[in-house]
């Protein structure tokens, strides 16, 4: 209320005002009022508006305009261009992880069979040795277990011999008699069966 | 005088001109309407010369009012709107600048004046009107037949369309030019509950210190309608654009 009636005094006193001061100015052509609702200021108005919205209107059309768009698109190809860099460069740092550890696998793969060729190597080479050696040891055994039995037999051999010989020292040693050979021979071999 | 809120919408005339006895003069109007345009084009030409890949603080400030009216209409009228991107952001810059020069003490508002407004609203409307005729001929005209309307109805729903149409530039410039005209009275009616109750005397001075508290509150909302007010008036512009663009919505 205070605020409204303030504003309709000072209104009312805005009214006498103006219309003394335009009464002077425009020789009171026109009432004189609210100065928004004054309609002799409107041509001036109307044509001042066009000329500067005009130029306003053209200016930035011409030049401002095509200017920030310039700036942002610059901007927007720059950030997509970086964008795809980026992307190819992370594409190729993922290929050449991927070939590392291709290579990676592929070399302890190799390794492995290099491992196991070896191994297999060493084990035939030491198979072979030791083939040869056994055969060596067989073949010396059996010269071995050969001459055992020769000597052996020889040996049997001379059993006889020595028996007979033996039995007819101690005959003729206890009895003091020439002992016949042959009936030596023949106790030597009813003994020895 | 110096408590006159009405006395900072006087037009003064500065050069005289009068042509077919029609007066043209060149008045304080005229002039802050070249400074809000001078204003408004140096700062978009300047801040944007250096043409910066990262944009400094002012550049930005170009940059983003340029996103956002191209957003705005965009998102109303479609890609084929953008057409009207020049347009539309002449206008936004223009009721801008004039409401923010307008806050300055002893400047005065280009947009408090409803001729003014008015004019720029009847050039929205009229650049509606002429493109979607130029257009769309006579398909123009489904603006005013919404589509899926039972038949009975369709009459009274024409003449609904076609007088909410009409007054659009009447509510379109009545809005802006009065938040301008009440706003700058309102803070000039406060501010001058300063002045006069100071003088008083001592408990005047006291008193004084709640309007002078309510100017600095005003002046700050006032900066909020300024902004406010020319968002408005771009948004809408964008929507009736859209009817020129899109006639049979």
């Amino acid at each position: 209320m205070f605020v409204a009636s303030a504003f309709a005094a000072s209104a009312q006193d805005a009214a006498e005002a103006t219309h003394s001061e335009t009464g002077v100015a425009s020789d009171g052509a026109h009432e004189a009022g609210f100065p928004p609702f004054d309609s002799s200021t409107f041509p001036s108005q109307i044509l001042w508006l066009a000329i500067t919205f005009g130029l306003f209107y053209l200016f930035l059309k011409r030049v401002v305009l095509p200017r920030i768009g310039g700036i942002l698109e610059v901007r927007r190809d720059r950030i997509a261009q970086d964008l795809d860099q980026a992307a190819r460069m992370k594409e190729e740092a993922d290929a050449a992880v991927a070939a590392y550890e291709q290579e990676l696998a592929d070399a302890r793969k190799k390794a492995n069979v290099i491992g196991q060729e070896a191994r297999d190597a060493a084990k035939a080479e030491a198979d072979a040795e030791r083939r040869e050696i056994e055969k060596q040891l067989d073949a010396k055994l059996d010269e071995a277990e050969k001459r055992i039995a020769s000597i052996k037999e020889t040996a049997m051999k001379d059993v006889g011999t020595i028996a007979e010989d033996t039995a007819a020292s101690i005959v003729q040693e206890l009895v003091g008699g020439q002992l016949d050979k042959t009936a030596a021979k023949a106790a030597v071999k009813s003994v020895k069966q | 005088m110096a408590n006159d809120p009405i006395h900072q919408f006087q037009i003064s005339k500065w050069i005289p001109i009068e042509v077919g006895g029609l007066d043209f003069s060149f008045t304080n109007s005229s002039a802050f309407m070249v400074a809000t345009v001078v204003a408004a084009g140096a700062f978009l030409f300047l801040t944007t010369s250096s043409r910066g890949l990262v944009p400094g603080r002012l550049q930005s400030i170009s940059e983003m009012s340029y996103e956002f009216v191209a957003s705005m209409l965009r998102d109303s009228a479609g890609s084929h709107g953008m057409r009207f991107f020049p347009f539309v952001f002449s206008i936004f810059m223009f009721v801008l600048m004039a409401n923010l020069l307008g806050l300055f003490p002893y400047f005065f508002t280009v947009t408090s004046h409803i001729i003014v407004t008015f004019a720029l609203a009847l050039l929205v409307i009229g650049t509606v009107v002429v493109y979607g005729f130029w257009k769309h001929g006579f398909g123009f005209l489904k603006l005013f037949v919404p589509q899926g309307v039972p038949g009975v109805v369709v009459p009274l729903v024409v003449l609904i369309e076609i007088v909410s149409f009409l007054s659009r530039p009447v509510s379109l410039s009545v809005r802006l030019f009065a938040n301008m005209l009440a706003g700058h009275i309102t803070l000039k009616v406060f501010a001058g509950f300063v002045t006069s109750m100071s003088a008083l005397g001592a408990a005047g001075v006291a008193g004084a210190v709640l309007p002078l508290i309510m100017t600095v509150a005003i002046t700050g909302l006032e900066f909020l309608v300024a902004f406010m007010q020319a968002y408005v008036f771009a948004v809408l512009t964008c929507m009736y654009l859209n009817d020129a663009v899109h006639p049979g919505h």
